[in-house]
């Protein structure tokens, strides 16, 4: 499948969808959004740049095996996880840093449990595709 | 509305489990996706349904005022839809990976497995 | 540091498998690192076990939120020591797929994936919350997909798509069963659940959530209606993979059953025959196929099938001796099934085949070997004073004590058939003469093995052995354990205490 208007747009999507995504796992803690759906709106980036473009460009465009960052997510999740057991609290009690910073606001342990989700759900979601994509 | 749901649910697990009983392996996939939306449903109606009322408690009080939606349901069904979209994905590929290697579509035919060796 | 000793298992598992995917490609390392890590499981389990020992029930509340809103872990006996069979029979398992499983198969994240199943064995039995349990139960089934899969052998495919299907019913019915409860009670939380639904007036509504929960838990743990995906599956994975599976898998939806049924759905007597009745046909039915297979895993799975029911007998009469004999057989099954299956596999490497009729000749060969075989096998006859025989006197006594005599007498017959079945075994594989077979092209026979290779095949079944001598001749405090155990379970005030912190850790 490739027409010319949609490669050409998903040249453009990829970065946007990518920054919207990011924008949706920021807002995910008060409001819907989170680290799931970013992770799938991320993922999707890509899936409609390999529809758009070829499988193999996309692996290009990537330069790493998207399986990788599911160790990477799931070591930042573990992580944040963890920090609580150094202040001797519960294994997942948010930590939150006291003051707010600019742009970004609050920010906790959870964000970085968020942050590790967005990874893997990438991660997961993208080697899945290609695998069936690649069998095709 | 509890009553259109509660058909709809009988509905989607009667499909399901339908599907589930053929022979193919597409429509075992098939019934096992509609069986997991049955599921789904089945959880978000036993949640109580309750219209308008996010369960956020006003700055001004301590603890709620009057009935609110129950937020668990959906954080079930939020779980509960990520682990079956792990699942499916599997099984696509594993029914896909069996037709390949045992070429028929057909459970009866899958029957190596009986024979001695 | 001990206040969160109760998740550390979890932790541990999870920390392994995380190291275990960033060196996917480095197989050498990943051997090391998932038996190295097995060590530590034991001494964590070990401590954890001791602690809880000595203190009584301990629990964590995930993300610091009070029970029953949050989710909560709660380490009891009967939890632990199961952590700590999880952690032994891990290791051995791991020890023996480091030498086991081709290469290729370990370069698809065997080990990894090995380690999230552990992972969600031990959350299963640690977890105290309901949609919790859910969420275990789905990443055993996850990860024991991809190994059962693993390889991608015809038979091994047609296997796995009726164990797929078969799991993922059973998945589908418990996420049912799940909001059932929760529209009944509003809580998922197992302690908060046990009070609340002894409060219901409706009690049928309740007897149909808990016939769901036993579908969905007898489907996992293979009792008699439900078991056919069992012997259409285990035995075609490898061996290692095969010893994990019948050694706890199954186990899983036992611990989950005793869970439910001594915790949430207490004293209703429909239950209890129901459970009954299906115990007492899984112990003949699983016997009577086994009788009849020639295939020596096929066979190991039917017994599977059969000593399922030893321990949903215990649970059906429910009385303190009965569940003390249900969690001692619990203990020897899951020892001795891991190892049976590690026996099989070693077969298989000496002599290629696993079908009975061309095995023979062992004796000659191995006389060693054979004499270690002879440990798990006739263990899991139960000859005293090996392990299989004490509760069986438990599960006796306590039917003749509720006069139940067929219960009696199918245990009994259950015992003839495993004998019968073992005696075949032991004179076709390890007395009879030598059959010559062809050898098998690229195919590893033991004897060709390096000494280090040959050590990871043969040093997890003498470790498990020796644990399965111990469980018979220290039989006094397996005992011991299993009573505090049963009692702490007829009497899950303790459990709903532990959780909401009333009692203050009472101790025995």
């Amino acid at each position: 499948m490739k027409t010319i208007i949609l490669k050409t747009a998903s040249t453009y999507l990829l970065p946007v969808l990518l920054l919207f995504s990011i924008f949706i796992l920021l807002r995910g803690h008060y409001l819907p959004g989170g680290g799931f759906v970013g992770g799938l709106i991320a993922s999707i980036a890509y899936v409609l740049h390999a529809f758009a473009n070829g499988l193999s460009n996309t692996k290009n465009l990537l330069k790493f095996h998207p399986g990788f960052l599911m160790p990477v997510g799931l070591a930042l999740a573990f992580l944040s996880g963890m920090a609580p057991l150094l202040f001797d609290m519960p294994f997942m009690t948010g930590l939150w840093y006291p003051e707010a910073l600019p742009v970004l606001g609050v920010i906790g342990s959870a964000l970085f449990f968020d942050i590790g989700v967005y990874l893997v759900v990438i991660g997961v979601t993208l080697t899945i595709i290609f695998t069936i994509a690649d069998t095709i | 509305m509890e009553i259109v749901l509660a058909v709809m649910i009988g509905v989607l697990y009667a499909a399901g489990i339908y599907m589930i009983l053929r022979r193919s392996l597409v429509k075992l996939i098939l019934g096992i996706i509609i069986l997991g939306n049955g599921a789904n449903l089945l959880i978000f109606l036993l949640g109580r349904i309750t219209k308008g009322r996010p369960p956020i408690i006003p700055g001004d009080l301590k603890v709620f005022a009057e009935a609110y939606a129950d937020p668990i349901p959906q954080a079930l069904i939020l779980t509960a839809i990520v682990i079956s979209f792990g699942l499916q994905s599997f099984a696509i590929i594993l029914i896909k990976r069996a037709y390949k290697v045992v070429k028929t579509d057909d459970l009866d035919e899958m029957n190596a497995i009986d024979q001695d060796s | 540091m001990t206040q969160q000793l109760v998740i550390y298992p979890l932790l541990l598992q999870l920390f392994l498998s995380i190291i275990l995917m960033f060196s996917w490609s480095k197989i050498s390392w990943q051997r090391v690192i998932s038996i190295g890590g097995g060590f530590i499981n034991i001494a964590i389990s070990i401590w954890l076990f001791v602690y809880i020992w000595n203190e009584g029930i301990q629990t964590v509340q995930a993300g610091n939120w009070a029970a029953p809103f949050g989710i909560t872990f709660v380490a009891d006996s009967l939890s632990v020591t199961l952590v700590l069979l999880t952690a032994i029979s891990g290791l051995a398992v791991s020890a023996f797929s480091a030498s086991s499983i081709v290469v290729a198969r370990l370069k698809f994240g065997y080990f990894p994936i090995f380690h999230f199943l552990l992972l969600g064995l031990n959350g299963a039995f640690l977890t105290g919350d309901i949609f919790n349990l859910y969420v275990w139960f789905e990443i055993i089934i996850i990860s024991s997909f991809v190994l059962i899969t693993l390889g991608g052998e015809k038979a091994q495919l047609e296997g796995a798509v009726k164990y797929f299907t078969m799991n993922i019913l059973a998945s589908m019915i418990f996420l049912t069963a799940i909001a059932v409860l929760y529209g009944l009670t509003g809580s998922l939380n197992m302690a908060d659940l046990s009070l609340k639904v002894a409060a219901i007036e409706n009690r049928g509504l309740v007897e149909i959530t808990a016939i769901l929960f036993l579908v969905a838990f007898g489907i996992k743990a293979a009792v008699f209606p439900l078991y056919f995906w069992l012997p259409a599956s285990y035995h075609t994975p490898p061996s290692a993979v095969s010893a994990i599976f019948g050694g706890l898998l199954t186990k899983v939806g036992v611990y989950a059953l005793i869970r439910i049924f001594t915790l949430i759905f207490v004293g209703d007597v429909f239950l209890q025959d129901t459970i009954l009745v299906m115990a007492v046909l899984t112990l003949i039915s699983g016997g009577l196929g086994a009788l009849i297979q020639n295939n020596l895993r096929k066979v190991f799975s039917y017994l599977i099938i059969c000593h399922i029911g030893y321990m949903i007998v215990g649970l059906g009469l429910y009385t303190e001796v009965a569940i003390a004999g249900t969690i001692f057989y619990l203990i020897h099954d899951i020892v001795v099934k891991t190892n049976l299956f590690m026996v099989g596999g070693l077969i298989y490497r000496i002599t290629g085949t696993n079908n009975i009729r061309s095995l023979g000749g062992l004796y000659k060969e191995y006389p060693l070997i054979s004499l270690l075989i002879a440990i798990p096998l006739f263990s899991l006859v139960g000859i005293p004073p090996l392990s299989g025989f004490w509760p069986k006197i438990s599960l006796i006594t306590a039917a003749f004590t509720a006069e139940n005599w067929w219960v009696i007498g199918a245990i009994l017959f259950a015992s003839l058939l495993t004998m019968i079945i073992i005696a075949k075994v032991w004179a076709n594989v390890v007395w009879k003469d030598k059959v010559e077979l062809p050898k098998r092209l690229n195919f590893r026979y033991f004897d060709k093995m390096t000494n280090i290779r040959k050590t990871q095949l043969v040093a997890p079944i003498i470790f498990l052995s020796l644990i399965s001598l111990y469980i018979g001749f220290g039989a006094e405090h397996v005992q011991q354990l299993s009573t505090r155990v049963a009692n702490e379970l007829i009497d899950n005030q303790q459990y709903i205490d532990a959780v909401f912190k009333t009692g203050q850790n009472i101790k025995p």
